[in-house]
């Protein structure tokens, strides 16, 4: 059931992340959304894509600093106040989004959260009557 | 003009006959401490055959190394009591090494500070603000001291708190300042943010840089910038700190006082003497020293003896400006930095590589120090947090060693040049001459 993206350190210089993408386009590994978040002088660069356990293996091998993170992915609709929905979920329970990002795909909304807890987050949402996208949904996005 | 005529315009015959005198004094002294007993027993070194300068050279050398083995105590030639204080400087593999002083070692120091001073012009009347750090660092209490022995208003200013440094100028009618010298520049900066000038508000003349190397080009800038005089300081904790040579005013060489120290310079690979004129290792035996004689002390300073007489009078040898160091410390905000002990440190940080390197740079007046560490795989959690923890504890580790703070950049593995062969630990990127 629990999803995963991939998260990766990279250093703030040119052709950093033009590695990481060709380590991927090579093993023919599909991104459906990409945040990069700037440190300064290094940055972490968080992907969801079609098959993150490939990912995670030839990045590795590639010798590239990454990691595997759980995450949530909840299916928001595509109109004012959608994202608040699912957020005010989270708050009434005390719950902290600790990374997030959200796409548009095809009139669909897709909101992407890592939190510490995810069993815990997770049958809230759904208590709540969100959509919760599968494992295959979202490597399947597209 | 001079603070001790006779001593400082002593004939070059009576010079060499007052070394010779002071040199088996303090080797008969040294003997009688722990350290130095057994290293010439182990060396096979009578110290009643060596006569005088001549002998110079059946002497073993004294290291940095030595010093860390017989830390704390073992170099003392008096009992613990009779020491009323000491000086630490902080040491490659963690291990520091410490100078012990009595009384007259005190004094004696402060009396060759204050002539220093006292040579380029400073007198009882002049007020004397002291802003480098006091504490372990010879610098602050070393020219403290020697302000407060020729007669000085002195003011203990300490590091830092520019404006309220310039203030004090003001305030007290400083007229003679000691400082590093890219605190000098910074100091620039701030009277120009501040729109004081320093030339008609303030009545500064002399400024004493030393600790940390620097250009011409700077002495000028602060010369210009200040309304100064600015005078070239050299001394090393291990001689006991400043005070060991020094400019006087025709600024050509730094006179280092043959009285309490006796100078030679080696080839830092043969050992053997090289000419005046001619580059090598300072090394340094101390001849007015009580409770801690050091003989042939390799300072690692590479320098060359001025040749010729100075037109001053004073007889005693001058040095040149320090050239560099024989083995591969820096100076950096004065403090003195060997890459061994960033290593030490960061390997004290599970989550660091062995491959890590020093960038030092100018950053405006300033220098800057940047260390660049390598993330190890089994540590990277993928999130942001974690990252700036780790760069936090590693900046933390470092300051509290160092004892300033250096920038700590995160890089990929492999992407620094690896420790095997030739690595480049140390790259210096600071303006040169």
């Amino acid at each position: 059931m629990i999803a995963y993206h991939i998260s990766v350190f990279a250093e703030n210089r040119p052709g950093r992340l033009d590695h990481i993408t060709g380590v991927l386009a090579q093993a023919n590994i599909n991104i459906r959304a990409i945040k990069i978040s700037d440190l300064g002088e290094h940055g972490v660069v968080k992907m969801l894509v079609d098959d993150p356990d490939t990912a995670y293996h030839v990045l590795k091998q590639a010798g590239v600093l990454v990691s595997q993170k759980e995450i949530i992915a909840v299916g928001v609709e595509d109109r004012p106040g959608g994202l608040h929905a699912v957020l005010k979920v989270l708050t009434r329970q005390r719950i902290n989004v600790e990374d997030a990002y959200g796409f548009v795909l095809h009139d669909r909304a897709v909101l992407v959260i890592e939190v510490a807890n995810v069993a815990e987050a997770t049958s809230l949402l759904q208590g709540a009557g969100l959509h919760l996208l599968s494992k295959e949904e979202i490597y399947a996005l597209g | 003009m001079y603070w001790e005529p006779h001593l400082e315009t002593m004939p070059r015959a009576h010079l060499h006959a007052l070394q010779r005198q002071r040199l088996q004094a303090t080797l008969r002294r040294a003997m009688t401490s722990a350290y130095y007993q057994r290293m010439y027993r182990e060396a096979g070194v009578a110290v009643d055959r060596i006569q005088g300068l001549e002998d110079l050279h059946q002497l073993p050398f004294t290291t940095k190394q030595h010093l860390r083995e017989g830390y704390p105590f073992e170099f003392l030639t008096i009992r613990k009591d009779d020491v009323i204080r000491l000086h630490s400087s902080s040491g490659t593999t963690g291990q520091a090494t410490v100078v012990c002083h009595n009384a007259h070692d005190l004094a004696s120091w402060a009396n060759l500070i204050a002539r220093c001073m006292y040579m380029t012009g400073a007198r009882p009347a002049d007020v004397f603000q002291n802003m480098t750090g006091y504490g372990m660092f010879t610098g602050g209490l070393g020219f403290h001291c020697g302000a407060e022995r020729l007669g000085m208003l002195t003011v203990p200013a300490g590091a830092g708190n520019s404006k309220r440094q310039i203030k004090f100028m003001q305030d007290f009618g400083t007229t003679i300042i000691h400082a590093i010298p890219s605190y000098a520049l910074h100091l620039l900066s701030v009277f120009e943010e501040t729109g004081v000038d320093p030339k008609p508000d303030i009545q500064l003349k002399i400024a004493y840089l030393g600790a940390e190397p620097y250009s011409e080009h700077t002495r000028k800038r602060v010369e210009e910038g200040l309304g100064v005089k600015v005078f070239n300081s050299y001394g090393l904790s291990e001689m006991s700190g400043p005070g060991v040579a020094f400019e006087c005013p025709e600024q050509n060489g730094m006179h280092i006082w043959e009285d309490a120290y006796l100078v030679e310079v080696l080839n830092p690979t043969t050992l053997e003497p090289m000419p005046d004129g001619e580059e090598g290792e300072l090394v340094l035996t101390t001849l007015d020293r009580e409770a801690m004689p050091l003989i042939r002390y390799r300072t690692r300073d590479l320098t060359s003896i001025v040749p010729g007489a100075c037109p001053c009078g004073r007889t005693h040898k001058r040095i040149a400006r320090i050239k560099g160091r024989s083995d591969d410390m820096f100076i950096i905000k004065g403090v003195n930095v060997f890459p061994m002990q960033v290593e030490t440190l960061l390997m004290s940080v599970p989550e660091v590589g062995r491959n890590y390197q020093i960038i030092l740079e100018n950053e405006g007046p300033m220098d800057a120090m940047t260390v660049r560490v390598e993330v190890q795989h089994e540590f990277f959690r993928g999130d942001v947090k974690s990252l700036k923890a780790l760069q936090q504890r590693i900046t933390a580790a470092l300051k509290g060693e160092l004892l300033f703070t250096p920038k700590v950049a995160l890089v990929e593995p492999d992407s620094l040049p690896k420790s095997e062969g030739k690595a480049v630990r140390v790259v210096d990127h600071r303006r040169k001459e």
